[in-house]
């Protein structure tokens, strides 16, 4: 059987923060009653036109120099003609021939390596509307159409094909989420469209110079989405050359539900944009000192300050990796570790507990009710010896739960940790009292019954007795009868 | 003469003199509409009411013994396709019969803030798409000379309205010759200024790259007023010049002495009436008896202008008239099965033959493998038009030539081919093309009909196509007759 290689290019749209949109003074506020973030200018009404938001231009350039691009010395607006009736002009003004920017790349994990996937160009447009309809567009009686989109401005990220499986796609993806969050010119919240992808996907004989025929696949709304649907896409791709018939070059729509790729439109009926030159804005011509400007603005991005937390904190590559996938994340870890220098310590409560804790909720870390203090004042609780590891796990639960601080928790659970020793040595006598089995087994050698005899003891005090003064005591009663 | 038949800056110097009121003067050009609109036709909307009242404002004002600028309680028409709050704005179309913009184009802003008073909005072929008004969706506008024939166009209601006193000065839009061509043909003074001096923001887009506002008025005086009421850099046009605008009334000067005025010999040759040959001849006789230097030049690239412009203006319309869709405002047809019917049952009625042959012809020009061949094909010889005209502005300081091949024609002469009937602004189009400023003034008549004289100048040069169309005036008197209705 013939193994197959696969190639992916991703083709990445993501909606800039500015205040107003790209070509009018409209709010670009999420959310808001339909057509209320409407104008004139963005609700393409006749005679008016367009001019270009300055800041949607830094934004832009902003973003390409962290994903390592050139920045255009000239580059100009197009037309893009196609009838939609979320596109108020039938037409988007966006960048064909001459994007602002070109040829960069963002680096990736693959197994412990690095692999850097190539940028083609970035460029700059105009978002559509939204259609509403009553239950899906097949069966709705009307269109209902929301332009409160209309004109918010995007930049299109175009891949090369570097991308070799759906995981590399989901690295790439999640990697270019961070980096442009790290800019701080868009959120990338997939659920709210701020960040879209459709994917390029082909599969050829491994050892093939050539690609194969691709198909595009769209309506992809999650990471995960992204992934089951490329891997979808390559098994299906392979199934039909490995039974001797071709790739139809077409759009197909990932259908989540059914966890499927369905054709959309083939190659014949792919749109004709006839992309002209915009002649409502003039060309940019774009200032190299203004770029450098925006340069020395950048922040740290994740890969740099992934080194740094290796080199200064002592970190695990693996752990730096993890503390720095979003911004949020990091920011969080960093404003810990100002107030605790344990960092390995916050990195496994962050990368365990909290992290598990979020996944169950469905949360981000912005969301949190556990604040930095929140969480390194039990850690120093635990240091303090106030309460053991594992009566931390119990009171982190309820911290995420609801936002109080641990001392509390603690004060009124009374889970504070029992160090007495007198206390502890009265209850291993009980339990060795009552397990003179278990001690005997414990003396002829099975190690394994000294760890009974721990559990019997933290069962007793309800997991508040000190690990450590169990262990020693335990053993001295032990080694001594 | 009567009041509607006087020009601007008279009727300023009547106000000042407090010897007539802005409302005597709006009741004048409103009794006139009421004599003479049945037979002309300028206008798809009155807005009577507006004006007396703005009429009125500008009379308290000079009770108050406040200075009024030059143009206040001047009765102005707008050709319809500036958008007017609150005051219909169709482009004579079928398809915008219904559409009432809620907000003012830049002129329109510029021409309240300078205290005219806004008689109407005009008729026009539909979104500007011809040369005789007959493209009109809604009727068709008569020629003030000779009711017969038509006013030319686009911009014809807006020539015509003027014409015959039906206002003191109007605005048009000039695309490939839609100011310069109709105001030759009825008899007053049109310019088309420098792309980019007045701003397009509220101008209902034909061909964005051409597209240019100016005004229509009885003498080059009260067209340097105009100029200055509208001309100037607007934030909301990326295309419009940031420059200071001078005073054009500075530039009305009685002296052309060592000016030097090309004549392109493309302009003079095949397809031009005789008739039309012999007026710009005696033109040029008297420019040279009063001291311009006149000598005849060549425009090499001019057989072009007309297959270019025909190329670029349709591309760019197929792409600005897709927004006539139904879907926001505007004509919508009934019974549409999906959206994509509606869509295309909307633009079958709403649009006339002309506007649907050149969205066709665009859409064509645009399209995957015909591109190159066309539209870019077209930009490359729109820049060799210009260089042209770059290369003639480096000996001459304007350039003179007829307006158009002919006077007005008979209604319906033409309707039936288009190739004829785009013929008509074969002196024109270049203009465009090129982006610089032309001016077409009276400059005689053949039998009765009046025939344009169209200069040329350097871009922003239209202070001096100013000074010569105002001295070719102090000599001749073309631009004071005035039509018999």
């Amino acid at each position: 059987m013939t193994d197959y290689e696969t190639i992916i290019g991703l083709e990445v749209h993501v909606e800039l923060k500015t205040k107003s949109k790209i070509f009018c003074p409209s709010t670009t506020e999420f959310g808001g009653d339909p057509n209320t973030h409407v104008c004139p200018v963005c609700l393409g009404l006749p005679g008016v036109l367009p001019v270009l938001n300055k800041k949607v231009l830094e934004y832009a350039i902003r973003a390409a120099l962290a994903l390592n691009c050139e920045i255009a010395e000239y580059s100009k607006f197009d037309r893009k003609n196609y009838y939609y009736p979320d596109l108020p002009k039938n037409y988007q003004i966006s960048q064909y021939d001459l994007p602002l920017a070109r040829n960069g790349y963002l680096n990736i994990e693959v197994n412990g390596q690095t692999k850097r996937i190539g940028i083609t160009r970035i460029h700059m447009e105009e978002d559509a509307g939204k259609l509403i309809h009553q239950g899906t567009i097949a069966t709705s009686p009307y269109s209902l159409v929301d332009y409160n989109r209309t004109g918010v401005p995007l930049i299109e990220i175009v891949s090369e094909p570097d991308m070799r499986s759906p995981e590399e796609a989901r690295a790439y993806l999640e990697k270019l989420k961070a980096i442009i969050q790290y800019t701080g010119v868009s959120d990338c919240k997939m659920e709210e469209g701020s960040l879209r992808c459709d994917a390029n996907v082909s599969v050829r004989p491994r050892g093939s110079r050539e690609f194969g025929t691709k198909t595009e696949i769209k309506n992809m709304n999650s990471f995960k989405a992204l992934q089951r649907a490329l891997a979808y896409e390559v098994e299906r791709q392979i199934a039909v050359l490995q039974e001797g018939g071709r790739i139809v070059q077409e759009t197909r729509t990932w259908d989540e539900n059914k966890g499927i790729t369905l054709p959309m439109r083939s190659k014949e009926e792919a749109h004709d944009y006839r992309y002209f030159p915009e002649p409502d804005l003039v060309p940019l011509v774009i200032d190299r000192q203004w770029v450098e400007e925006i340069r020395a603005t950048l922040p740290e991005l994740p890969d740099e300050r992934r080194n740094r937390y290796i080199k200064h904190y002592d970190l695990p590559a693996y752990d730096a990796t993890v503390l720095t996938a979003t911004k949020e994340m990091a920011d969080y870890f960093e404003e810990c570790v100002a107030l605790y220098p344990n960092a390995k310590a916050v990195s496994n409560w962050m990368m365990g507990d909290l992290s598990r804790l979020l996944n169950a909720h469905n949360m981000d870390i912005t969301r949190c009710k556990v604040s930095p203090r929140q969480l390194t004042d039990m850690l120093k609780l635990m240091d303090r010896g106030t309460i053991s590891g594992k009566i931390a796990k119990t009171v982190f639960e309820e911290m995420f739960a609801t936002g109080k601080d641990p001392e509390q928790i603690v004060q009124e659970k009374g889970l504070v940790q029992i160090t007495d020793e007198g206390a502890i040595a009265a209850v291993v006598e009980e339990v060795l009292a009552g397990n003179a089995k278990v001690v005997e087994d414990y003396l002829k050698g099975k190690d394994r019954a000294f760890g009974f005899l721990v559990g019997q003891v933290m069962k007793a005090t309800r997991g508040k007795a000190n690990p450590e003064l169990v262990n020693r005591l335990l053993k001295e009663k032990l080694h001594s009868s | 003469m009567e009041l509607y038949y006087l020009t601007a800056h008279e009727l300023h110097d009547l106000l000042v003199k407090k010897e007539i009121s802005a409302e005597e003067i709006c009741r004048a050009v409103f009794d006139r509409i009421d004599a003479v609109e049945d037979k002309i036709k300028a206008y798809v909307t009155l807005t009577r009411d507006r004006a007396f009242a703005r009429a009125r404002e500008i009379d308290r004002k000079i009770a108050a013994g406040e200075e009024v600028p030059p143009l206040a309680g001047i009765p102005v028409a707008i050709k319809d396709n500036m958008c007017t709050r609150g005051v219909r704005t169709t482009c004579s179309s079928k398809i915008l019969y219904n559409f009432v913009p809620p907000y003012n184009a830049t002129v329109v802003e510029k021409l309240e803030a300078a205290g005219t008073v806004m008689v109407g909005k005009t008729n026009m072929d539909e979104f500007a798409m011809g040369s005789s008004t007959e493209n009109s969706g809604f009727f068709v506008t008569a020629n003030p000379w000779d009711l017969e024939r038509v006013p030319g166009g686009s911009s014809g209601g807006s020539a015509a309205a003027v014409a015959a006193g039906e206002a003191i000065t109007a605005l048009g839009s000039d695309t490939g010759g839609s100011i310069r061509q109709p105001a030759a043909f009825c008899g007053v003074v049109g310019l088309k200024p420098t792309y980019g001096a007045v701003s397009r923001y509220g101008l209902v887009a034909f061909a964005s790259s051409l597209d240019q506002i100016g005004p229509f008025t009885r003498d080059v005086t009260d067209c340097a007023l105009m100029l200055n009421a509208i001309c100037g850099h607007d934030p909301l046009d990326s295309t419009s010049a940031p420059r200071d605008i001078p005073d054009f009334t500075s530039c009305l000067r009685d002296d052309v002495k060592g000016l030097k005025i090309g004549v392109p010999r493309e302009y003079m040759g095949e397809g031009i009436d005789p008739a039309v040959k012999e007026i710009i001849g005696q033109a040029i006789e008297l420019l040279a008896s009063l001291g311009a230097e006149i000598e005849e030049t060549t425009l090499p690239h001019s057989r072009y202008a007309l297959p270019t412009y025909y190329l670029i203006a349709p591309a760019e319309a197929s792409s600005n008239l897709a927004r006539y869709d139904g879907v926001r405002y505007g004509y919508r047809a009934e019974d549409a099965r999906d959206v994509v019917d509606m869509f295309m049952k909307t633009r079958s009625q709403g649009f006339g033959p002309e506007v649907k042959r050149r969205i066709m012809l665009g859409t064509y020009a645009l399209s995957a493998g015909y591109y190159d061949a066309y539209y870019l094909k077209a930009l490359k010889v729109r820049t060799l038009i210009k260089q042209d005209f770059d290369r003639a502005f480096e000996k001459f300081d304007v350039l003179l030539a007829p307006t158009a091949p002919s006077p007005a024609f008979k209604r319906g002469e033409k309707t039936g081919d288009p190739l004829q009937m785009y013929m008509s602004d074969i002196c024109t189009l270049a203009v465009n093309l090129a982006g610089i400023p032309g001016i077409s003034i009276p400059a005689g008549f053949v039998d009765g009909l009046p025939v344009g004289l169209q200069l040329i100048g350097r871009p922003f040069g239209e202070g001096t196509l100013l000074r010569v169309a105002y001295t070719f005036e102090q000599h001749t008197d073309y631009h004071r007759r005035r039509p018999s209705l």
